[in-house]
């Protein structure tokens, strides 16, 4: 019932959002871009309401939003993981810190738990190589990591959230 | 008059139409330039770069490059044939080597091109390896797609999306992650496909090929205690033949005939008996709508599987001016299992109905809805394309060319002119009036009135004219390649928009270009040149039929004497007809 509700309310948005490009030509970018700026992403449900309004196939729809880097496919995930792997973090073990997370969250980079709380991304320097290998949660530093101190972000997170979000 | 070019092509003079690609003036004079993404059929889209020539010294596709005043054109030397082999392997770097087990075996362009250029080893072996799961696609049952063959040319979605209008497949991600799928990666059944086949009559390789089931076939036929029974489409007749080294429209119908009995079907029946009895139906369905006033005007044939399933998908409201009456193979499986199984006295369980179809969407029709089932069984087992078939006799062993002909078995084996004619664009319009024309005044068509209307032709996509029938204008429109079919039905909306009478009292949509004839089951190559042949095979079967108005079929008028009463009787109405749903474009 939660989900038909979101999606009700996701094609709703769109639709509304939509009113500004729907008569324009040449405008499928542009209003994809304000879907995601939105949603974080670009859901389905909002595929289906561009593809209704601007007279476009799905087909072509999904062509763009495969095309191009920018664009997500799925809701990013609420808590989210950057492991830096640029030169410094490299050579300090960045690549056990990932295995870490794969081992503790089944995540490879640009993955979301199936639950949607927890994101991976692999990044390139963040500009502090002396705490390398570096890892950020949501905005949160954290240095000089071992692949035991993952386990610990990962509870810790867990709890902040439970607190904050019930989930 | 049209502006003429002069351009040299190996030092040899050619005059063009402008706007004549370089690869066309090529062919004129008889110059071959390899090929490997074009297609006549389709636009060009120069993906391939395996027609490459030399003009004014530069290298370019000739696909894609019009020819001009004064070019000078070299194809073939040392530095171009160097260019083409490498594309030919960098595509094959990419490319399974699966050539003995595909079922493109023989039948492939990129393995003829190999062949030709002499391609010993794989000279980039491993440098671009796969980068994800290619997992093949057979969800529709009708078609397989196998990304990890495609080489990318685009025809599938060339012909899918622009000139079927149905936007199926689609080029995705980029690039070494490129590849062709539905959108969502759906898998194809969850796509808006409507399994016409295009995709696989188009496709250079193995990457889309029609969903095997000649191997169910053989094993119905070992199995003993079956009575197996085989009808063959109108359009199979004419397309057969190109298999055995027959000009295309070659009418090879007694020798298929007899090589289906060689393999060992106990009763040979034909699909254009049940084409009869499909314009009884939908002929007396359209003289009450028409006449009588019950129920909406247009009437629009319903015979195409695949036009069916797009109407359900892009136009629902659509349903309601659909003809009820089921394909001319549903009414030989339902007539099969029941007035035939009495006939003969054999158990309908026994029964298996194989179809011989140059159709891959009649193989998700046989399953569509349970009026599919209407015998208490199912009405059709398992539906064939021609491909399949033709690959099944030269399994068999059989001579084909040297076969001597054989009649088909009775009752459900004879039939009219107007029957044959179901196999192309226009032609079951042109049999339904043959029908329609009797019913109204009482009164036979003239002969000269058979078969010259302006209906018929592969040329243009939207035909249309009037029929005066007992003072009254029938207005008739006739679409191909369901990329026409928006047109038509705009027509339509705009009309009832503007409260004004509908445009066309009676429409004949066939989802492919010339209709079955161009079918996506039928043998590989085709062009409007094959078209034409194949529809011309099936205008002189009709010429030289006893019959050629399907209530005139002998076999027909004993059908509704002994067993059906009249066309749209209950029994009618149980067996012969079916219903229509909504359906959604895509399923998560």
């Amino acid at each position: 019932m939660a989900e038909n509700e979101s999606q009700e309310k996701i094609k709703e948005d769109t639709q509304k959002l939509l009113t500004k490009w729907k008569n324009k030509r040449g405008a499928l970018i542009m209003a994809l871009h304000d879907i995601q700026g939105l949603f974080g992403y670009v859901p389905w449900e909002a595929m289906e309401v561009t593809a209704k309004e601007m007279g476009v196939p799905m087909a072509r729809i999904y062509a763009v939003l495969t095309f191009y880097n920018y664009f997500k496919l799925k809701a990013p995930g609420k808590v989210i993981i950057s492991v830096c792997d640029g030169t410094a973090c490299h050579i300090k073990g960045a690549q056990g810190l990932l295995d870490a997370f794969y081992n503790c969250l089944g995540l490879k980079d640009g993955q979301t738990t199936e639950d949607g709380l927890f994101h991976l991304q692999v990044v390139r320097c963040l500009g502090c190589c002396g705490l390398a290998p570096v890892i950020v949660v949501n905005g949160k530093t954290y240095g000089k990591n071992t692949p035991a101190d993952v386990q610990k972000i990962i509870a810790e997170w867990r709890e902040k959230m439970a607190e904050t979000q019930g989930v | 008059m049209e502006e003429m070019i002069t351009l040299t092509i190996d030092s040899k003079e050619v005059k063009v139409p402008k706007g004549t690609s370089v690869l066309d003036a090529a062919k004129m004079i008889q110059v071959e330039i390899p090929t490997l993404c074009y297609h006549p059929d389709l636009h060009p889209s120069a993906a391939c770069g395996i027609c490459i020539v030399k003009i004014n010294g530069k290298m370019l596709r000739s696909c894609c490059t019009p020819a001009e005043e004064g070019m000078e054109v070299i194809t073939r030397d040392p530095d171009i044939i160097e260019a083409r082999r490498t594309v030919l392997k960098l595509t094959l770097s990419k490319h399974p080597n699966e050539c003995l087990t595909c079922q493109k075996n023989e039948m492939c362009e990129l393995q003829s091109l190999a062949g030709k250029f002499g391609i010993r080893a794989n000279a980039f072996d491993n440098i671009t390896p796969t980068p994800f799961e290619m997992p093949k696609d057979a969800s529709t049952k009708c078609i397989v797609l196998d990304p990890r063959k495609c080489i990318l040319c685009g025809r599938c979605v060339e012909v899918c999306q622009h000139i079927q209008n149905v936007w199926a497949l689609s080029i995705l991600d980029r690039s070494v992650k490129t590849h062709i799928a539905p959108a969502g990666d759906s898998r194809l059944a969850d796509s808006p496909c409507i399994k016409c086949g295009q995709c696989t009559a188009h496709c250079p390789t193995g990457a889309l090929v029609e969903y095997d089931d000649s191997e169910r076939v053989w094993s119905m036929l070992q199995e003993k205690d079956n009575y197996c029974v085989v009808q063959i489409a109108p359009a199979v007749r004419v397309s057969m033949g190109e298999a055995f080294g027959y000009e295309p429209g070659t009418v090879t119908t007694g020798k298929i005939y007899a090589a289906l009995r060689k393999m060992g079907f106990k009763a040979i029946f034909d699909t254009n008996f049940g084409a009869d009895v499909t314009i009884m139906e939908e002929g007396s369905e359209f003289v009450e709508r028409f006449v009588n006033g019950n129920g909406v005007l247009p009437m629009i044939t319903s015979c195409c599987p695949a036009w069916v399933d797009f109407m359900e998908k892009f136009y629902p409201d659509m349903i309601p001016h659909f003809s009820t009456c089921k394909s001319p193979h549903a009414i030989v499986g339902a007539l099969t299992k029941t007035y035939y199984a009495e006939k003969i006295g054999v158990e309908p369980s026994k029964i298996k109905v194989i179809s011989i179809m140059p159709c891959t969407a009649k193989k998700f029709e046989i399953l569509r809805s349970k009026e599919m089932f209407a015998s208490g069984f199912q009405d059709v087992d398992v539906s064939l394309t021609t491909r399949e078939i033709c690959r099944m006799i030269k399994q068999a062993g059989i001579d084909f060319v040297n076969l001597q002909e054989e009649r088909a078995d009775s009752p459900l084996g004879e039939y009219t002119g107007a029957a044959t004619v179901f196999g192309f664009t226009g032609g079951v319009m042109e049999a339904a009036l043959r029908t329609v024309h009797y019913l109204v005044t009482g009164q036979e068509m003239n002969k000269e009135d058979l078969e010259v209307k302006p209906i018929l032709g592969v040329e243009k996509g939207i035909k249309e004219m009037t029929l005066n029938l007992a003072g009254k204008e029938v207005r008739i429109c006739v679409a191909h390649g369901t990329g026409n079919v928006e047109t038509v039905m705009k027509r339509l909306q705009e009309a009832k928009e503007k409260g004004e009478e509908p445009p066309y009292h009676f429409i004949e949509v066939m989802a492919c270009n010339g209709g079955c004839i161009g079918g996506g089951g039928q043998p590989l190559g085709v062009t409007d040149e094959i078209r034409k042949a194949r529809m011309a095979g099936l205008m002189s079967d009709d010429e030289f039929s006893e019959f050629r108005c399907s209530h005139q079929n002998p076999s027909i008028k004993k059908l509704y004497e002994e067993f059906l009463g009249k066309p749209l009787s209950e029994k009618s109405h149980h067996l012969l007809h079916t219903s229509y749903q909504p359906i959604p474009l895509y399923k998560r």
